[in-house]
């Protein structure tokens, strides 16, 4: 469509007697969109390209001022940096084995129930999705804590006689962040399961392939790029999340986020957790350009349809 | 036989699928559905079922100046973000959607770029900066960094409301002497209003619920709900907390029932 007018112009251009005034138009009105995009470019520019610039110089300076890579050798040199990314990535690759786990059965559930009675369970996808990170965080600190529902439930039933260390640890992370996150992979995988071809899984089994394999053979391939997106997507909120290991951590589960937190404004260390910064930003893009490239162009639209 | 795709599948052989969806659906609800019961709690002790019934933790909220205070802040801050987000992002959508527009990939990139960003990066990034210009602690500020955050949504929401749009009628009206704004505001703004309606409620929900950027950027007399609500979930588990996280799941009710509203009637008649 697009394309089409743009010959017609190139054409009216080559020959019309009004060519000039055509092309005054022409640039005046790419200058007006470019302005209607202007406030927000400016904003972003201001509030996010500006500062994540100014801290990535900072990360290139030492403490006396001068230019070196200490901020980022520290990275290697100090055990308590390893043992920081061991416990992000460690938490990352559980989180978001997890919430394949849970969530691919799930969704496939909704992709094959009728689409009236999907889109009401959907309502328990989205709520949780638009409820603030604080709350839920918080219910799963009233439901896993020390004297917590589940605790009082299973001491109760006799199952147990000392209540289980569920929150303030390891345990009530993983629990805490599979919630929040889930959603994030429900609804790519949910948005390419519904677009699989119905007639496929017809014909296969019409070829004489049982559930299973029409499963494993026709359907699990083509929900892959959905997946894919959603596997990333869950990744790399992982990596930066804050408030979850902050709340339910217990001072013993430091992650990335925490950590960049408590050098900037615990010890005003900034050249440090710029660094940190930088390095956390530079995986993220990464593993997203990664996805891009394997998946192509195909991810974007999956990941439209939030 | 499952009629909905005509496959030989029984309901029953799906049987363990639909008891595994309905367990998953459950542990993503739970938590919600706990809370709210508890908020009307009559004792201090967090018991589920409560024991005894009353209002006591909601009179605590509404009584302390301190969480009244916060939440002020918070809604002052979620509708000013949402009159500068819903604007701008409809104008840039909008300039995106016309397919004129140069280095339109980029752009798009660019406005939604907060989606992918980590927060707690923007968050210090913001503090650094907001620390030279002076505008940690003010209201400014935090419409500021919570539009960037906002933007990306109010984009998306408008754009796709915009691609089944038929542009042409906006041609129409300028070819009958419109010009291009007032083709704007009396062709194609009533019949996307639904999707810019959805946009802001999503801008104001965005705002509303942001806890990093304003850990790191909001304090003093401008301190957020959700920054205080933080604090003190860090020190202990209160049940006022309960009362106001009812509120704030009876808030994201209300604004997605909204939006979904407003975006079945976007779609064609």
């Amino acid at each position: 469509m697009t394309a089409q007018l743009a010959d017609t112009a190139s054409h009216i251009r080559a020959e019309g007697p009004n060519t000039e005034a055509l092309r005054t138009d022409a640039r005046r009105e790419a200058f007006s969109f470019l302005a209607l995009c202007s406030p927000g470019l400016i904003l972003v520019g201001l509030i996010i390209v500006l500062p994540i610039g100014w801290l990535f110089w900072l990360s290139l300076f030492d403490e006396t001022g001068a230019i070196s890579g200490a901020n980022y050798a520290r990275f290697f040199e100090q055990a308590s940096y390893v043992r920081t990314f061991i416990t992000t990535f460690k938490v990352a690759f559980l989180v978001t084995a997890l919430c394949v786990l849970i969530g691919y059965p799930v969704t496939y559930m909704l992709s094959q129930i009728p689409r009236r009675v999907a889109s009401i369970c959907m309502i328990f996808v989205i709520l949780p999705f638009w409820t603030s990170v604080l709350v839920r965080t918080y219910a799963w600190l009233v439901i896993l804590q020390r004297k917590g529902l589940v605790n009082t439930w299973l001491i109760d039933l006799g199952i147990i006689d000392q209540p289980l260390p569920l929150a303030h640890n390891f345990a009530g992370v993983i629990i805490g962040m599979t919630h929040i996150l889930l959603p994030f992979l429900v609804l790519p995988l949910y948005a390419s399961m519904r677009s699989i071809d119905s007639d496929y899984l017809r014909a296969g089994m019409n070829l004489g392939a049982g559930p299973t394999a029409t499963f494993w053979q026709i359907f699990f391939p083509l929900s892959l790029p959905g997946l894919a997106a959603g596997i990333v997507m869950v990744f790399v909120l992982c990596l930066g999340f804050f408030v979850t290991p902050a709340l339910m951590g217990g001072g013993k589960v430091i992650m990335w986020a925490m950590r960049m937190e408590q050098t900037t404004s615990l010890y005003s260390n900034w050249g440090a957790g710029s660094a940190l910064g930088v390095v956390l930003l530079a995986v993220t893009l990464g593993l997203l350009g990664l996805f891009q490239w394997l998946i192509g162009a195909r991810a974007t639209s999956v990941w439209g349809g939030k | 036989m499952n009629t909905e795709l005509g496959l030989p599948i029984s309901h029953w052989q799906r049987l363990w699928l639909y008891i595994l969806g309905a367990l998953v659906l459950l542990f993503l609800i739970a938590p919600s559905l706990i809370i709210i019961p508890m908020s009307f709690s009559g004792s201090t002790l967090l018991q589920f079922p409560p024991e005894s019934w009353s209002l006591r933790w909601y009179e605590a909220y509404f009584g302390s100046v301190e969480w009244r205070d916060a939440t002020i802040v918070s809604v002052k801050v979620a509708i000013m973000t949402t009159i500068v987000a819903t604007p701008i992002g409809t104008a840039a959508a909008y300039a995106i959607n016309s397919g004129t527009l140069r280095f339109s990939g980029l752009i798009n990139t660019l406005l939604t770029v907060a989606l992918i960003i980590p927060v707690i990066l923007v968050g210090i990034g913001t503090f650094f900066l907001y620390a030279k210009l002076g505008l940690n602690n003010t209201l400014t500020g935090l419409v500021l960094a919570h539009t960037v955050q906002a933007l990306p949504l109010v984009v998306l929401t408008v754009l796709s409301g915009l691609r089944t749009y038929d542009m042409n009628q906006e041609r129409v009206a300028r070819s009958l002497g419109a010009n291009r704004f007032a083709a704007f505001w009396q062709v194609t703004m009533p019949q996307i209003r639904f999707s810019i309606v959805s946009g802001a409620l999503f801008a104001f929900i965005t705002s509303f619920d942001e806890v990093v950027v304003s850990l790191f950027i909001s304090g003093g007399d401008t301190t957020t709900l959700t920054r205080r609500m933080f604090s003190a979930l860090r020190d202990q588990v209160d049940p006022t907390i309960a009362a106001i996280s009812t509120c704030l799941i009876v808030l994201s009710i209300v604004l997605l029932s909204a939006a979904q509203l407003f975006g079945q009637r976007r779609s064609p008649k």
